[in-house]
């Protein structure tokens, strides 16, 4: 039997491909990526078992191999999490080998630090934040990589590589360190702590194309499928799971549907689709006119409503 | 496909951020959603045309001043290229947000208002360009609807713009000028039939041609150490991999190197990029490299071919632009960031002080401001192994980090 090692592709068996991939953002990522595991002491990536997370992991595991990730993955759940992402984390993180932790918003709820929403538009997506800010002091956690991008939102726009939060997590936006060339300042003080965003500069079409191209498996919601839905404020929720409040006036109806962000089930709308294959869902991303975050109610609520929760310390 | 990384400089008022949603307007980059909440508030603020503004102006105390107080980033892209433009606010007091953009983009775009022609900010604007060794540069003239499309007063802007490019001292840079109106989209995407007297490119043209062959193509391979990857596992048991990623040239299987500061001479044995190895590492690729002996390599090493090295050095002059509120004094602790390697510093000279204006030079200065660029002398506790700016883009720049404070306080470029 060969061992791994040797089964490595030597370059006479390339068939003449003699250079890496030319994606420079995937380079800029890893060398990101890099630099926290050499600059920090206890880092760790905030896995959601969304896509651009999913992609995170695929660059840490490019960044280190032949070794594993040196930092564990955190799952903020919110327990209002799809089921097909849940399954997904746990085979993903077999596979890799690393380790894993969950902090539940429904203890944080339990505890009494945060209160449960009601209503129509009731969402956990608030909450995170306090169980996140918890995790990372529980573990005294320096660097927490995530897999915000900066054509997702306009406050995000304007978020650096490295940011640095206080020691009560909070985004400071005006006073923001100056990223040069590509030095990535980490020098924080004791009780600080710098989220880190490798694919800042991805765009959505970006990350599918390199899920395509990398052959990255991703969790089946993504993929256009038959789903019990119901309409509200002309977006398209989902009536298969309890957490989502349906009045009785508001009529479900299977549609052909795929999700094109997966957040909390209570703020993350579906759309139309039958893009049931990546190649599908690429084009069909390269010819959209809604951005993605159109189907997330949580930026709904008003025009700050991303920089509000920023400085609060949300992902 | 290919990434290019645009700057854009430009006074209060001369439109930036109009060229920028014109841009993406044009190029069907603007999503419906977006589209709408800018029409609706467009409407809103009763004005007859769309505000795109609206639509990089991200933070809220940005939209109430209707200013941009930080770089944002905004993405487009067309059928060949995916565009990052940096956005750096106009305003005196922000310089250093100009340099930082500056820094990780390919081209430049300065503004001028076609009313009021070359002003002391567009002085400042090239200055910062040139600095920064920035490849391209496209001067556009904006508001030309504004002056009725006038052929003689966009000549005269551009005449007064030559002036200013004699006292350059980056000589090889391109510079490109063209009339525009981001308001009405003249020569921004689409050509304009307003400048019948204009035979060039419209902007978007322009970009589209832009060959960044040449834009990293600045000095010989340099390969900090990032990190030691030491698997220790049964397959990988001996395996001692050098992260990093490759800066100026390419570097090859076989090369024949030295590693700094230890002066050990070597050859690469393996370039690996995840599980497959390959026989050239391009600029700008991160790899993990192996070598043919066993070397003791940590993180802030670098790799340089034999007979290629650089300045090893605990001395450098430098051209340094302070980017903090907390003055910049010989007497401070700072910290020096070069590539991924960390020294202290200390201040031996502040040589003179640089009106960012070519308005000449300031000697006999014994502190720094925010937004003040000199020349100034650092002795450090180690040796760091640089070259100069103009011959090395990465590896002939630095940052320089206030100890008290933590924060990036300035950015130096190595004479």
């Amino acid at each position: 039997m060969s061992t791994l090692a040797e089964e490595i592709k030597k370059p006479e068996n390339l068939n003449g491909v003699e250079r890496p991939s030319a994606n420079a953002l995937e380079h800029e990522a890893i060398y990101i990526i890099r630099e926290v595991a050499a600059q920090f002491e206890k880092p760790v990536l905030l896995f959601s078992g969304g896509k651009d997370s999913i992609t995170l992991v695929r660059l840490a595991q490019k960044a280190f191999w032949p070794a594993k990730i040196p930092f564990p993955l955190m799952h903020i759940d919110t327990g209002h999490n799809f089921p097909e992402t849940i399954e997904f984390r746990d085979k993903l993180v077999e596979e890799l080998g690393v380790e894993l932790i969950v902090r539940n918003v429904q203890d944080s709820i339990d505890e009494g630090k945060v209160v449960e929403e009601t209503g129509k538009y009731a969402s956990r997506n608030m909450l995170q934040t306090t169980t996140l800010l918890d995790a990372i002091e529980e573990f005294k956690f320096d660097a927490c990589i995530g897999g915000a991008r900066r054509d997702e939102e306009k406050a995000r726009a304007k978020e650096r590589i490295f940011s640095v939060r206080d020691d009560f997590g909070q985004w400071d936006e005006k006073n923001q360190r100056p990223e040069l060339f590509d030095m990535l300042n980490g020098e924080i003080e004791i009780g600080q702590n710098v989220r880190v965003f490798p694919i800042s500069n991805w765009t959505e079409l970006d990350v599918w194309s390199y899920i395509q191209k990398e052959s990255i498996e991703i969790p089946s919601i993504y993929f256009a499928h038959k789903r019990n839905t119901f309409l509200r404020d002309g977006l398209i929720w989902s009536a298969e799971d309890d957490v989502v409040f349906r009045a009785d006036d508001e009529q479900v109806e299977e549609r052909m549907v795929r999700f094109r962000t997966v957040g909390d089930m209570s703020c993350t709308a579906a759309v139309e689709s039958h893009a049931d294959t990546i190649d599908k869902v690429v084009s069909e991303i390269r010819d959209s006119r809604i951005s993605e975050r159109g189907a997330r109610i949580d930026d709904k609520r008003s025009e700050a409503a991303m920089e509000k929760r920023k400085q609060q310390g949300y992902f | 496909m290919e990434v290019l990384k645009i700057a854009t400089a430009g006074s209060v008022d001369d439109g930036k951020s109009t060229l920028i949603g014109r841009l993406l307007y044009d190029t069907k980059s603007m999503t419906d959603d977006k589209l709408e909440a800018i029409e609706r508030t467009s409407k809103q603020k009763g004005y007859d045309y769309l505000d795109f503004s609206l639509a990089t102006d991200g933070l809220v105390a940005e939209r109430e001043q209707g200013i941009t107080i930080d770089v944002a980033h905004i993405y487009f892209s067309t059928p060949s290229k995916s565009y990052i433009i940096a956005d750096t606010p106009g305003h005196v007091e922000y310089t250093r947000n100009m340099v930082t953009g500056a820094s990780t983009s390919q081209a430049s775009i300065i503004l001028i208002d076609a009313r009021k022609g070359v002003i002391e900010q567009t002085h400042r604007h090239f200055f910062i360009n040139n600095l920064l060794r920035v490849k391209d540069v496209i001067v556009a003239i904006n508001k030309m609807d504004l002056v009725d499309f006038s052929e003689e007063t966009y000549n005269n802007i551009k005449a007064d713009f030559e002036e200013l490019m004699k006292k350059r001292d980056y000589q090889d840079q391109n510079i490109t000028f063209i009339p525009v109106s981001a308001l009405k989209g003249d020569n921004v995407v689409n050509p304009s039939e307003n400048t019948p007297w204009y035979k060039g490119q419209t902007l978007l043209e322009h970009l589209e041609e832009l060959d960044q062959k040449d834009i990293y193509n600045t000095g010989t391979p340099r390969f900090p150490v990032q990190y030691v990857i030491r698997p220790k596992t049964e397959d990988f048991h001996d395996f001692r991999g050098f992260a990093g990623k490759v800066y100026g040239g390419e570097l090859n299987v076989g090369d024949e190197v030295v590693v700094l500061p230890s002066m050990t001479r070597s050859k690469i044995k393996d370039i690996y990029f995840y599980n497959k190895q390959y026989k050239t590492a391009p600029r700008r690729s991160s790899v993990t490299i192996t070598l043919e002996d066993e070397v003791n390599v940590s993180r802030g090493d670098m790799l340089v071919k034999v007979g290629d090295l650089p300045t090893i050095d605990k001395q450098l002059t430098a051209t340094i632009s302070w980017m903090d509120s907390d003055n910049f004094t010989p007497g401070g602790k700072y910290l020096l960031q070069h590539g991924v390697n960390k020294v202290l510093a200390k201040v031996d000279a502040i040589e003179h002080k640089i009106h960012p204006d070519y308005s000449g030079i300031e000697e006999n200065v014994t502190s720094l401001q925010m937004n003040d660029i000199a020349k100034v002398r650092l002795r450090l506790n180690k040796p760091i192994f640089y070259d100069r700016f103009k011959d090395h883009r990465t590896n002939g720049s630095f940052i320089i980090i206030d100890s008290r404070t933590n924060t990036t306080a300035g950015v130096g470029f190595i004479e």
